[in-house]
């Protein structure tokens, strides 16, 4: 079965919509998730296929990308015991 | 990390985590800086700029770069090894026949050290979800009209592989240095939402 993440020739989803001069991130937080992942990553705590898996599985598209990531790395963190 | 502040903002809550973990001693601070730097320096699509700008003017180059581009890339001092692991980078060429554009279906897999930080529009599922069944009317959206014989390629990148478009070089500007080339380039025209 398809997971949420794949929507590839799905209807529903509304016009494309484009922000000009879009900034990387919207907020302090976005970047220190990114970071958080990375240095995690780089630690070993996760590898990256856990984090893609991850992201999969405990996804909502009412959830912005980096919430989807932080909620992510929370849910990681948790099964490995790390808090 | 206990569910009691899920209703707090998103930035508490992660400032939280981040403190929870730097006290574990499962992070610090300065891992922070360095994974947020390689991320904001080394990635800007002013390299993506310069891969199609001497691709332009230099034939030999280009071929290298769309029969192999992680080994043409070195060529201007870039490479496919910056990130958390390597991808094969494709460079798809757009000719009078056939335009090219990107997506990632799945998630969001992208050549950030050649495009920059990707747009939130190329994340979205309305994006990732119409893209591959109405190219057209998606390209239309963002203001591009191609011609009714031009035949559209959509490429769908994975873990292991990202693409990149190589747009058309416009038309008058053979008197134009690489460097004013480079200039003409865009971000979108990178990915095949806008024609350079």
């Amino acid at each position: 079965m398809p997971r949420i993440n794949d929507v590839g020739g799905q209807d529903g989803f509304g016009p494309v919509l484009e922000e000009l001069d879009e900034p990387p991130f919207h907020a302090d937080w976005e970047a220190h998730v990114l970071a958080m992942n990375r240095a995690l990553i780089g630690r070993g705590l996760y590898n990256l296929d856990e984090f893609r898996d991850a992201v999969e599985r405990t996804m909502s598209h009412q959830s912005s990308y980096y919430e989807n990531w932080f909620r992510a790395i929370q849910t990681l963190l948790k099964e490995k015991g790390h808090v | 990390m206990s569910d009691d502040h899920d209703d707090s903002p998103i930035a508490a809550r992660v400032r939280e985590l981040e403190a929870v973990l730097e006290e574990k001693g499962l992070l610090d601070a300065t891992e922070l800086d360095r994974a947020l730097e390689a991320f904001a320096h080394k990635a800007s699509p002013a390299n993506g700029f310069r891969v199609v700008a001497r691709a332009w003017v230099d034939d030999g180059f280009k071929a290298r770069l769309l029969a192999n581009a992680n080994e043409a890339l070195p060529e201007v001092g870039l490479s496919m090894g910056g990130g958390l692991q390597v991808q094969q980078l494709h460079v798809v060429e757009n000719t009078e026949e056939v335009h090219n554009v990107i997506v990632c279906t799945l998630c969001s897999c992208y050549p950030l050290s050649l495009l920059g930080p990707s747009p939130t529009w190329y994340k979205s599922p309305a994006y990732r979800s119409k893209v591959v069944s109405e190219p057209r009317e998606v390209l239309r959206q963002f203001g591009l009209e191609l011609p009714a014989a031009t035949e559209i390629r959509v490429w769908d990148a994975n873990a292991e592989s990202r693409y990149m478009v190589l747009p058309r070089r416009p038309a008058n500007t053979e008197k134009l240095t690489e460097e004013e080339l480079a200039g003409r380039v865009t971000r979108n025209g990178l990915i095949g939402t806008a024609a350079v």
